[in-house]
């Protein structure tokens, strides 16, 4: 790292090297059994420089070669977007608790055996359930340095498992199921397959709904699937900085409703979106987004912040093939209500649970605008859920809907790993069915 | 530059003293560049260069899969997947058998991206962004573009060594325009397999574009509910890729008895006017190539003729399974992910009637046009338009809010009344399954008439 930097300087004002190495193993099971074990091992460079006050980046996954390397970042250097920031200097990272050993050394026959109890939980329940599993364990590091002295380096441990199942009648295609992860083992799956098993029996009849506005609760995987997109993009920080997202320019207004508290909290210990710092080295904190629905905070990286004219939030973010960091969230996470699930049930005369809705994020996600098909919803009738609805459409505008919620769910859950979502109970939401 | 080519040899040395039903690798060197742009500015432009493989191994049904970077310790390497492989194995290897083959396919590249200066890309991306910004009522553009060129080995145990080479770009221009807090956008995507030249062209449509976002501002949000739908050639693509192309994936069938059965060959699912195709084997289109990431031959499978099913796509594995012909379909988005059952070039033949003849009969209607996104999950379907007219009595009528149609496939298919004569392909897509995304493939049809069909809304 030391020698590509040094090379790089040669060439560029201000250098930074970054390194991200990611071993993953996956274990696979396809129609109930295991199929597939796979072990993915990567490591990439990325060399981010700042010349003639410009920036350039370029990526390689070779290591005998930084002469490359260099000269593609040069390259690009040439055309890159002037750098409004320089690299943050050395700084004290918080403690930030994301790696377990005891997660390299679960063995590949406790993942199969993992496996299998999560499908024949299932199988058990509902015979006829064809189902897909996957086990999986990963370990990260990250490594940084750049030429202002700045340096970091962290571990991280991610352990997922997940398994869905599908019942098929004639036509009729049921898909149900639930997946978890940490940074420590997780070597319990009764509640995946709890959750798949209550899916499965309220979907055992069918209910007709009829089009009209009705009160609808979006489940934690409901809410995230069809609401939470759209707040990505408009608490991002670029979003904002060129006015387009829709709550740019209400910075300590009441934007949503007074039940709605909202953070980007990456110093939960063990949790898979917390870290110490963001891919830039800047220290990661927790970063109030909405505060009993008044908009606080965006997020930001180096450059974007610099524009911006704020300071960095550590939500400066690489994807996976590296290149240059942009603003994203670490972990969402929305606070928990006080209503439980089954009590937004009892209230609802007419209304409709929604657990997963399809293709939400194909719209007009900037304007908050979403519309999707139910592919997991169940029917309410006098408090009570009484089957599983079909060819159901659920639209509407997340700021207009989440303005005025009726109740926010005690049954928060992590949901995908770093966003943590409780059942969400709005009033008036547009459905449409044949 | 490491030598692919003779790794690859060394690998299938190895392989000889190998115990194993069967072992591939795969190595790549790929070159990459993106130049993205938000607002008036350029906001990145990155070169990326990955060089890496895998060895994926199949013993009594089960199949292992190393990947990695180094390509040092070969052998360990094999070893590895061979001891993965071993651990699932518990039945009996099914592959459909086939020649080795050994070739060093020649590449057809028209205008390699690559061999462009980054100075003619960003002149490129610079006149489209221009044309956005000049148009009144913008808020921003997005612009993305990327291109590659890979080099890819391919080895396995059975003797073939097939080296191939390819080129791909893709461009998405987005113009954003807002108004009193609402924002709306309209973009468009294009793509080539191998001509950079074909992203040049395009001032015309980014202006229009641009005009769309601003003037869907004003347009009015559809009422929800179910309408006869006239799709335009890009989003009828997009359809016929998500509602019935991956139920096609014979990986989501054959070890499924009651996904058989829905998809029983002969089985009528659509009107005699209704033929559905997936073909690598047309040049010159994103997913077209010559041999698949398993080393077999690419081929044209007719899915549906005359809106009876015909045919599915299969992997060596899938084929044997099935007892069926294999088609080529095994891809893999790069040397990380084995290959899995993919679509290549999917459309719908084109029939004999003229757009006007299409709508000519319908009182009141709905125009879908250009591609937003879709999803499916093989029974049900959503996709979302680009951009939306209605259609009243028989002519392209007002414009309305970009709409997302969602519908069961099987009743869809069957509801597809009318089909146009005005095939067009769709190379701006890329498609994503089982966490390989996106993959170079297009799409296409001519215009196509829905009846019932739910689109959402108010």
């Amino acid at each position: 790292m030391e020698e590509i930097l040094s090379r790089a300087l040669k060439e560029a004002e201000e250098a930074e090297v970054f390194i991200a190495s990611i071993d993953e193993t996956p274990v696979q099971f396809e129609t109930n059994r295991l199929k597939h074990i796979q072990s993915k091992q990567s490591k990439v460079v990325v060399l981010r420089i700042i010349k003639n006050g410009k920036i350039g980046v370029a990526t390689t996954t070779r290591l005998d070669d930084y002469s490359t390397l260099i000269n593609d970042a040069v390259a690009t250097a040439e055309f890159g977007q002037k750098a409004e920031f320089h690299f943050p200097g050395r700084r004290n990272l918080p403690e930030v608790e994301i790696f377990d050993p005891a997660v390299e050394k679960v063995s590949l026959k406790k993942m199969t055996e993992l496996g299998y109890e999560m499908i024949s939980a299932v199988t058990e329940y509902s015979p006829e359930t064809i189902c897909e599993a996957g086990v999986t364990k990963l370990s990260c590091e990250f490594s940084l340095i750049n030429s202002k002295g700045g340096k970091s380096d962290f571990k991280e441990t991610i352990f997922g498992l997940g398994v869905e199942g599908q019942l098929i009648r004639g036509t009729d295609m049921l898909f149900v199921g639930d997946h978890a992860s940490s940074c420590h083992p997780i070597l319990d799956t009764k509640e995946i397959v709890n959750t798949v098993k209550k899916h499965l029996k309220m979907a055992k009849r069918q209910a007709k709904i009829t089009s009209k506005p009705m009160p609808v609760i979006f489940t934690p995987d409901g809410a995230a699937s069809a609401l939470v997109l759209p707040l990505m993009t408009a608490f991002n920080g670029k979003t904002v900085l060129e006015g387009a997202s829709p709550i740019g320019s209400k910075l300590g207004q009441q934007v949503f409703d007074k039940s709605i508290s909202l953070w980007d909290d990456p110093t939960l210990s063990f949790r898979p979106g917390s870290r110490p710092c963001d891919d830039e080295g800047v220290p990661c904190r927790k970063i109030t987004l909405i505060d009993k629905g008044v908009v606080k905070h965006f997020l930001y990286d180096l450059q974007t912040a610099a524009k911006a004219k704020t300071r960095s939030t550590g939500n400066g973010r690489r994807g996976t093939g590296g290149g240059l960091p942009s603003p994203s969230p670490n972990a969402f996470v929305f606070n928990n209500g006080d209503t439980k699930f089954e009590d937004m049930v009892k209230d609802i005369k007419d209304g409709l649970v929604v657990e997963s809705l399809m293709g939400a994020g194909q719209g007009n996600t900037l304007g908050g605008d979403f519309s999707g098909n139910v592919l997991l919803g169940f029917k309410i009738e006098n408090g009570k859920i009484v089957g599983r609805v079909k060819d159901t459409m659920v639209s509407g505008n997340i700021y207009q809907l989440l303005k005025n919620i009726t109740a926010m769910g005690s049954d928060g859950k992590w949901v995908g790993g770093s966003l943590f979502m409780p059942s969400l109970y709005i009033s008036n939401v547009s459905v449409a069915s044949r | 530059m490491p030598d692919i080519k003779a790794i690859g040899e060394q690998l299938a040395e190895i392989f000889k003293k190998q115990h194993a039903d069967y072992i591939e690798a795969h190595l790549e060197e790929n070159y990459t560049t993106g130049i993205s742009y938000r607002g008036k500015q350029l906001e990145s432009i990155g070169k990326s260069i990955s060089v890496g493989g895998n060895v994926r191994a199949l013993i009594k049904g089960g199949w292992g899969f190393v990947s990695f970077n180094d390509l040092d310790n070969l052998k360990e390497k094999v070893s590895l997947a061979i001891r993965q492989a071993r651990f699932v194995g518990k039945e009996k290897s099914l592959l459909v058998e086939c020649a080795p083959i050994v070739q060093n396919v020649k590449p057809r590249i028209k205008q390699d991206p690559q061999k462009v200066s980054l100075t003619d890309k960003k002149q490129m991306l610079d006149e489209y962004n221009e044309i956005v910004w000049s148009t009144k009522g913008i808020q921003t553009s997005v612009i993305g573009y990327g291109d590659n060129h890979k080099k890819t080995i391919f080895i396995n145990s059975e003797g073939s060594l097939i080296s191939q080479e390819k080129a791909d770009v893709t461009m998405r221009v987005a113009a954003v325009a807002a108004k009193d807090g609402d924002v709306q956008q309209a973009g468009l995507s294009a793509g080539s397999r191998d001509d950079f030249s074909a992203m040049t062209r395009l001032h015309k449509k980014v202006a229009e574009l641009a005009q769309t976002s601003v003037d869907m501002l004003s347009a009015p949000v559809i009422k929800g509910g179910e309408y006869t739908v006239v799709l335009d050639p890009i989003l009828a693509g997009v359809f016929v890729h998500e509602a019935f192309g991956h139920l096609s994936e014979s990986d989501f069938v054959y070890e499924n008895k009651q996904l058989q059965e829905i998809m029983t060959l002969g089985k009528t699912f659509g009107a005699p006017i209704l033929n559905v195709i997936d073909s690598a084997s047309v040049p010159g289109l994103r997913g077209s190539f010559k041999y698949d990431d398993e080393g077999i031959s690419s081929t044209k499978t007719y899915l549906i003729r005359e809106g009876k099913l015909t045919g599915r796509l299969h992997s060596r594995e899938t084929a044997a399974k099935m007892g069926e012909k294999p088609t080529g379909n095994a891809r893999a988005i790069n040397y990380r992910h084995p290959p899995i059952v993919r679509m290549t070039n999917t459309f719908i033949e084109p029939g004999n009637c003229k757009f006007k003849d299409i709508i000519a009969d319908i009182k009141e209607g709905v125009y879908a046009k250009s591609w937003y996104g879709g999803t499916t999950s093989m029974e049900m379907f959503t996709f979302s338009s680009g951009e939306t007219y209605m259609i009243r009595n028989g002519k392209v009528a007002e414009m309305v809010r970009p709409v997302v149609l969602t519908g069961n496939v099987f009743k869809t298919l069957m509801n597809i009344d009318a089909i146009g004569d005005d095939l067009d392909m769709n190379q701006g897509g890329g498609c994503g399954k089982g966490g390989q995304s996106p993959l170079p493939v297009s799409n296409g049809s001519p215009h196509i008439r829905i009846q019932h069909c739910l689109v959402g809304g108010k």
